[in-house]
This record gives C-alpha cells, sequence and structure tokens, in this order.
C-alpha cells in the first residue's frame, strides 16, 4: 500500500517548554488584523476603509493581479484601522469585532452538486483560495495554474509544535470534505503524509481520494516541503500546491455550513509562558487579548509561529494567517565574558560537538534570542547537510542566492525549497548567516525574473 | 569597554578604529546581538570556538616541537648533559619570534583589511598564524618569514574577501612563497636545526658548545634516497621507526612527532571538525602509491613509512582537511584527500630533486577542489533527475 520513507538528517531542537493538551482558553476576539504580508508576492488592492462594517467572511482586501482572489476578514466587526508602512505599503487591515459574531453567508455549498469552476469561485469568493500555498515560492495559487498535486502535511516536527491529531479533533469529516472538494476542482491527486509513529491511529488515514505517505524522522521531516522532494520533486515549469490541514477543515466546514469559520486551536509554548496549552482562536488575533496566559512579557519576545520559521510580532502584534503556534522566548541582550572559551556552558544547546551537549541528548534547553557570535563567510560546510533531509547542496543554493545567479539556483534546488525548509541550517550556522533572509531573497529575484 | 565604545562607533574620535576594537571587545564578550530576522533561536557555536579548538589541536604538535628544537640543537652541539627542560627552553626561545611575526605581520594585515571593508575581523587568521611557524626551517630569518606572512595573508586571503572566501591554504601558501622565492633559505641539510645557520655565518650562536659536532649531517629523513633506504639504513641514520613517531628528527618544528599530530587529530575528529574522510583518504592513497613504489621498484620502504615521514601526517590532518580550501561535496572528499595522498608519495619517489611532495599536493588540490566538487555535484543532480524520470 505504502512504505514508510525514513529520513535520518534533520535536527529536533531540545528546547523546553513543551505543551500540555489542555485548551487554556477560548479568546473572544476583540481586534483582528488581516496582515498581506503574511501572503507571498501579493499586491493587495484595498476593498474596504476605516470605518466600514464587514461580516465575517466579507473581503477586506484583493489580489491585483487577479480580482477574483479575495482575502476575507474572519470576524464581523468594523473596520478600525489600516496600517501603511514605507511607501504606503498595505501592512494589515484591523477590525474591532462586534460581541455577537455576523456571518457572511454562502448560499450555494452542496459539494455533491457542485462543479469544479463553481468550488474554485467558491474558494476564491471565501478567502479560502489564498489558504493554499503554490511552490516554487511559495506564493498564492495563481487561478489558471494546473498543479501537478496538491500535498497535505498532517504532523508537524517543528519545535514544539502543535500536536496535529489534538488540533484537529473531530474534524475529520470536515476535512475529509475538503479533500474532496480539492480533487474534484483540480482533477489531480491530493497526498496526504502522515507520521509514522502515530499514523495507524490517526483518523486521517482513512480518508478517500488521497495518495498516503508515512514519514518518520526529525525537523524538517514534518515539512511539506521535504515530503514533497522525497515524493514527486518539483522541476522547472511545474507546480505544486500544498495545504495545511486546518485550513482543510476550515473548508469542509464552509461546505456543510455556508459559513467561513477560521477558528482554531493554537499552541502556546516557551520556557518563560505562564501557562502552555492550547488556546482557541482565530488567525489575526491581537495578542493583547491572551494576556493570561502570555503571563508577563518584560523582556520576552513573542513569536507567531515556531522558533526556527515564526516572526516576532511583539506583544501587541497579530497571529499569522497561516500560524497555530505561539513560541515566547526570553530575548538574549546580554554579553557573555569569554562565552566561546568556556569549555562547558551547560546552560546552552549545541548541535556540535564543540560543546559538551551532545553527551546529554535528553536534556531540554531554555533557549534565548542571542545569536551567540558574528556574521562571518561560510568555513565549516558539513554540518548543514547533516540537518537537511534533502538531496540538495545547501550551502551551494545559500551562496547562489546570495550573489543573485539564477541558474546557480535553478540547478541547487531553488524550486524545491521554501526558506522554512533551510531553518534547521540557519539554527546550526557557525558563521551566523541569515539562511532564511538569503533564500527568502533569492525567491523574490525568482519572482521578479521569471514574472 | 561599554564606556569606550563611543569613542569608536560612527562619529567617535577612534572610528577609523572601529573594526580593531570590535575584533577585541568580541573577544572578551559574546556580543549581545539578537536575532533579527528567520530563526529566532541559534545554536551556541561560532567560529571562535570552533577555530580556537584547532588551535588546542595544534598545541601537542606545538610542544613536541619546540622540545625537539632543542633537542636537534643539542645533538649537533654536542650538549650532552642537556635535559627536558634545557631541550624545551632552547626551543621555546627561537619559536616565540618565530609567533610573534607570524601574528603581528598577519593580524595587522587582516585587521586593516577588516577595518578597510568595514567589516568585523575574522579569525580564520588564529589558526593559519599558529600553523606557519610550525612549518617552516626554525632557522628562518624573521624578515624572509615577515614578507611570506604578509603574502599569504594579502595574495592568499585578502585579494579574494577575507577567511572563508581563499582558494589555497595560506599557510602553505607562505611555505610555498619561501620555498619558491628563498630557496637557498628553505632547503639543504643546515636549516632544519636551530643555531646551526647563525653558527655557520658568524661562527657563534648561544649555546655552541664545541662548535658543531664532528659527522654531524643535519639531514632530515627526508632527505635520504628514498630509492634504496631501507628501514634498518634509516634507523641507523637515527630515524628509526619510534623516532619517526616521537619525532626527534630533523625537520619543520611542528611536523615531526607523527604521536603529537595523531593527538591533535583525535581532538578534530571527536569534535567533528575535520573531516575523517579526508584523512582517511589521503591516508590510502599515500599507502597505495608507497606499496606500488615499492613492488615497482622505485623504493625500497616499506609503505608505511611513508605516513612517517616529512609533512605528510601534519599536512593530512591539518592542512588538507582546512574546511575552506578543501572539496565541499562528500563524494569529492574521498577524491580531493586520495589524490593528496597518492600526489605526495608520487612527488617524493620520481623527483629525486624535491623531497617534499605534502605542500604542492596540497596546494594543487585546492587548486583542483572546485573542479571536484563541480563534477560530483552535476552526476549528482543527474542522477537526481534520472531516477524521477
Amino acid at each position: 500500500m505504502f512504505e514508510t520513507i525514513k529520513l535520518k538528517k534533520g535536527l529536533n531542537l531540545p528546547l523546553k517548554g513543551q505543551a500540555d493538551k489542555a485548551v487554556l482558553m477560548e479568546v473572544t476576539p476583540g481586534l483582528v488584523a488581516l496582515k498581506p504580508t503574511d501572503f507571498k508576492g501579493l499586491v493587495p488592492k484595498l476593498l474596504v476603509k476605516e470605518g466600514d462594517t464587514v461580516k465575517a467572511g466579507s473581503p477586506l482586501f484583493a489580489d491585483k493581479m487577479d480580482q477574483r482572489i479575495l482575502f476575507t476578514s474572519p470576524v464581523s466587526g468594523k473596520v478600525q484601522s489600516i496600517v501603511r508602512g514605507e511607501k504606503r505599503k498595505l501592512l494589515a487591515v484591523v477590525v474591532k469585532a462586534d460581541a455577537q459574531q455576523v456571518y457572511e453567508n454562502f448560499p450555494e455549498h452542496d459539494l455533491e452538486a457542485m462543479s469544479g469552476e463553481q468550488i474554485k469561485d467558491l474558494l476564491m469568493k471565501t478567502g479560502l483560495w489564498a489558504s493554499m500555498i503554490q511552490r516554487p515560492y511559495g506564493i498564492v495559487p495563481k487561478a489558471d495554474a494546473k498543479p501537478k498535486a496538491i500535498f497535505i502535511s498532517a504532523f508537524d516536527t517543528a519545535p514544539n509544535a502543535p500536536d496535529m491529531q489534538y488540533v484537529l479533533g473531530d474534524c475529520a469529516a470536515d476535512i475529509q470534505r475538503g479533500i474532496t472538494a480539492l480533487k474534484k476542482m483540480t482533477g489531480v491527486a491530493v497526498h496526504l503524509c502522515l507520521e509514522a509513529a502515530t499514523y495507524s491511529c490517526n483518523p486521517l488515514h482513512r480518508m478517500d481520494d488521497v495518495v498516503l505517505h508515512v514519514f518518520e524522522g526529525p525537523h524538517p521531516t514534518g515539512n511539506v516541503g521535504v515530503q514533497i522532494h522525497h515524493v514527486s520533486p518539483i522541476v522547472k515549469g511545474e507546480t505544486v500546491w500544498t495545504i495545511s490541514p486546518v485550513f482543510l477543515a476550515a473548508i469542509g466546514k464552509l461546505l456543510s455550513s455556508g459559513k467561513l469559520d477560521l477558528t482554531r486551536l493554537v499552541v502556546v509554548t516557551g520556557s518563560c509562558s505562564n501557562k502552555s496549552g492550547y488556546v482557541r482562536m482565530l488567525p489575526g488575533t491581537c495578542m493583547s487579548e491572551l494576556t493570561e496566559v502570555l503571563g508577563n512579557t518584560d523582556g520576552v519576545r513573542v513569536v507567531s509561529g515556531n522558533v526556527l520559521t515564526g516572526t516576532a510580532i511583539g506583544v501587541d502584534g497579530y497571529l499569522g494567517y497561516f500560524d497555530n503556534q505561539i513560541s515566547l522566548l526570553q530575548e538574549g541582550d546580554y554579553r557573555e565574558m569569554f562565552g566561546w572559551a568556556n569549555p562547558i556552558r551547560s546552560k546552552l544547546y549545541s548541535y556540535s560537538k564543540a560543546y559538551l551537549s551532545w553527551l546529554c541528548p535528553r536534556k531540554k534547553y531554555g533557549m534565548d534570542t542571542n545569536v551567540h557570535g558574528g556574521v562571518r563567510a561560510f568555513m565549516f560546510n558539513k554540518v548543514y547537510s547533516d540537518v537537511l533531509p534533502m538531496y540538495i547542496f545547501p550551502v551551494f543554493l545559500c551562496k547562489a542566492c546570495m550573489t543573485k545567479d539564477i541558474d546557480a539556483m535553478e540547478k541547487y534546488g531553488i524550486y524545491e525549497v521554501l526558506p522554512e525548509d533551510l531553518a534547521t541550517c540557519e539554527f546550526v550556522c557557525p558563521s551566523k548567516v541569515e539562511w532564511q533572509k538569503a533564500i527568502g531573497e533569492g525567491i523574490d529575484l525568482m519572482l521578479k525574473e521569471m514574472a | 569597554m561599554e564606556k569606550l565604545e563611543p569613542t569608536f562607533s560612527k562619529g567617535g574620535k577612534a572610528a577609523w578604529l572601529h573594526s580593531t576594537f570590535d575584533a577585541f571587545d568580541t573577544f572578551l564578550f559574546v556580543p549581545s546581538t539578537t536575532t533579527k530576522c528567520g530563526s529566532q533561536v541559534r545554536d551556541c557555536v561560532d567560529l571562535k570556538r570552533l577555530l580556537i579548538i584547532v588551535v588546542l589541536a595544534l598545541v601537542p604538535a606545538f610542544l613536541v616541537g619546540t622540545w625537539n628544537i632543542g633537542v636537534q640543537h643539542a645533538q649537533a652541539f654536542g650538549l650532552a648533559d642537556w635535559g627536558l627542560w634545557e631541550c624545551f627552553g632552547y626551543g621555546l626561545l627561537r619559536i616565540i619570534p618565530l609567533y610573534l611575526v607570524s601574528y603581528l605581520v598577519g593580524l595587522a594585515i587582516e585587521f586593516a583589511g577588516a577595518q578597510i571593508k568595514g567589516e568585523e575581523v575574522s579569525e580564520g587568521y588564529l589558526v593559519t598564524g599558529f600553523i606557519i611557524p610550525l612549518i617552516v626551517p626554525v632557522d628562518i630569518p624573521l624578515w624572509t618569514l615577515a614578507i611570506a606572512v604578509a603574502f599569504a595573508t594579502i595574495i592568499g586571503k585578502e585579494v579574494f574577501g577575507g577567511s572563508g572566501m581563499n582558494i589555497w591554504n595560506p599557510a602553505l601558501l607562505a611555505r610555498a612563497f619561501l620555498f619558491f622565492s628563498y630557496p637557498t633559505k628553505m632547503s639543504g641539510d643546515t636549516v632544519w636545526t636551530g643555531g646551526v645557520s647563525r653558527y655557520l655565518s658568524e661562527r657563534t650562536c648561544w649555546f655552541q658548545g664545541n662548535g658543531l659536532v664532528d659527522g654531524w649531517s643535519g639531514a632530515t629523513p627526508l632527505a635520504s634516497n628514498l630509492a634504496t633506504a631501507t628501514p634498518e639504513s634509516l634507523a641507523q641514520n637515527g630515524f628509526g621507526l619510534w623516532d619517526l613517531l616521537i619525532g626527534n628528527v630533523g625537520g619543520a618544528v611542528g611536523e615531526t612527532s607523527v604521536i603529537a599530530i595523531l593527538i591533535g587529530a583525535v581532538i578534530l575528529l571527536a569534535t567533528g571538525i575535520a573531516s575523517w574522510k579526508i584523512m582517511l583518504s589521503s591516508v590510502l592513497g599515500a599507502l597505495l602509491v608507497g606499496w606500488l613504489g615499492n613492488i615497482g621498484g622505485a623504493t625500497t620502504l616499506p609503505c608505511y613509512y611513508q605516513l612517517l615521514l616529512g609533512g605528510f601526517a601534519f599536512g593530512t590532518v591539518f592542512m588538507a582537511t582546512d574546511p575552506v580550501t578543501s572539496a565541499q561535496t562528500e563524494c569529492g572528499k574521498w577524491i580531493y584527500g586520495f589524490l593528496i595522498g597518492a600526489l605526495c608519495v608520487t612527488v617524493r619517489l620520481f623527483n629525486p630533486g624535491y623531497p617534499e611532495g605534502m605542500m604542492l599536493a596540497i596546494l594543487l588540490m585546492n587548486t583542483f577542489a572546485p573542479l571536484i566538487d563541480h563534477c560530483v555535484i552535476n552526476a549528482s543532480i543527474r542522477r537526481h533527475y534520472k531516477k524521477l524520470a
């Protein structure tokens, strides 16, 4: 039926603060923001102005290149502010939620009766089209693109990542509906990737309309990019769409109720969080609503996403659209005397054997945001391929991105990766190179040149 | 340090020394920089740590080499009453000036280079500067060493963009520069023993006893005629198996003691800093050519002697494995290391005018490492896509 794909390379970060499987609170939405910056390569066209009343599911902005693709408000309420940055770049549309939620009604939602085109229109209208990601480059899928496959990773191996089986709970029926809808819409194979350790007790392994794959290995094995690489690598000219099961559940709910409901379980992790556990909330929820869970945030960095790929959003920031994890990290703005010369440094973790942390493999560490060194040129180049379970040459790819050499980027596999896939390389880098930034800039260049 | 900082930052009085200040500052304290983008947490290892471990691995070779300077000197001048400490003390006296020149000249250029580019000073020279005195003859005139260090740092490193960008191993480049520019000071039998060059020209040196011992030759093991040498003939000249292992024979300071070098190799391999693939394949390459030479009649020495002679061990452990100038791909490392070992012994056996092959073998393979990588990567990518089709 299927064979387990075992990956040996990678790195499970021994980070303190794994969350208990308990729902700590249900956040009543107050301020909710939709950030165009969450969607790679998007040029937004604003559709609302301050003071407008919107329902949950009403469009806030559209894709300027293809205005059928809408981005909708997760809550009903009043548009409180439109945040702009340099050159009037649209950064966020903030909605002040009503006490009583009103949903936009999408009457046509009978999956059986709908055609592929109708499903596509529905997804674009409800904003759920943008919950899919098109590879290469990680952009919002083009409306008329024909993907070669759709990939779903149903587990997350990132540091202290949410337990996806717990997060999805009893959504199996919704997810099935979502999968069937995507299959009907695109007519291509839908690949579902599960974790070897838990797949047999995971309700998702009995899904119809999918090709099942089982993976085993350390982070980033749970990254959908790594899974695609091992099942059906992307070559030039091909596109693959990916979607998180959290959004599949939302599509499933839309198709059964006709309402857009993005509520999800978000895990709050980190050694310095007040309580760690799960919180039911909407994407874009303001962190100030979570004060009770976050606790004292002096000298703490609030990260939307996991510690390897997430974004620092600050205590007043908004949860990212695609994120279902909040990580709290101690800021590391201290100076350590002769740190590099200290033979032991038992409180710090190092993947390299230059320190002794490899002697206690079970120990967990409370990490902080200190870089622990200055940026240098690449020197020790073996370590990167040890933490990357892909048949690519990470240093060569990174250098190609830095030197803006498009031919080399193609050759070394820029079509197969997103910055998140090389996050472990960035973590272990003794030269302190900013890998994800470099790869991201390489992808931006490809987007510009290949458009 | 915090009090001093404004003087050196932009707009301060001594802003032109910013890189220098920064280098000392980060030497004492880990900087307080926090992650700005990408991964929010970072491994606590940095280049300072990795490179200081390389220096640590060099220390045994340094200690034994320093002692051996004294041993050789005592033998040459018949100072029979010298014990361990006299030998070591004399060695220190001779090697400290070499280190001063190496670090002062090299670091001055590094700091100036970083200052001009407005970058932080890279730690790469810590290792290079430690290696250079270990691979030159102890009697090298300091001014030639200074020129060689300057050449290696400027032409070998800075013009390519600094540490991490260079094509050739800078320490070896310094040695090659000396070898080709000042051959009289780099070869022959008398340069390898401390104090002899000065005695020959000025009839005096610090500890000369009754002058050079009659019949003292100063020849290094490699200067023996490898075509006819046997383990017995080497042993008669004072180069028995144990002498070669311990290192009380003539040669460049750090390269004589195979045991000390092996301790360094263990440190490098245990910490994963050097590639075991390069070391192993280099040894295999040398053994193969040594064995072929032995059965083919080019030499009468058993092949394992090739591993003990000259700079082979030092080069294999500390210089062939230089992560910047060696092959970057795993398969490429096998090819690269093997060819270094094989070329080194080939030069030794078939080029009698030129006994030390290691330096040239490594420099040559440094040059070809990118080509090896290019071929390995292309083959790997082709295979990957073939599997898809």
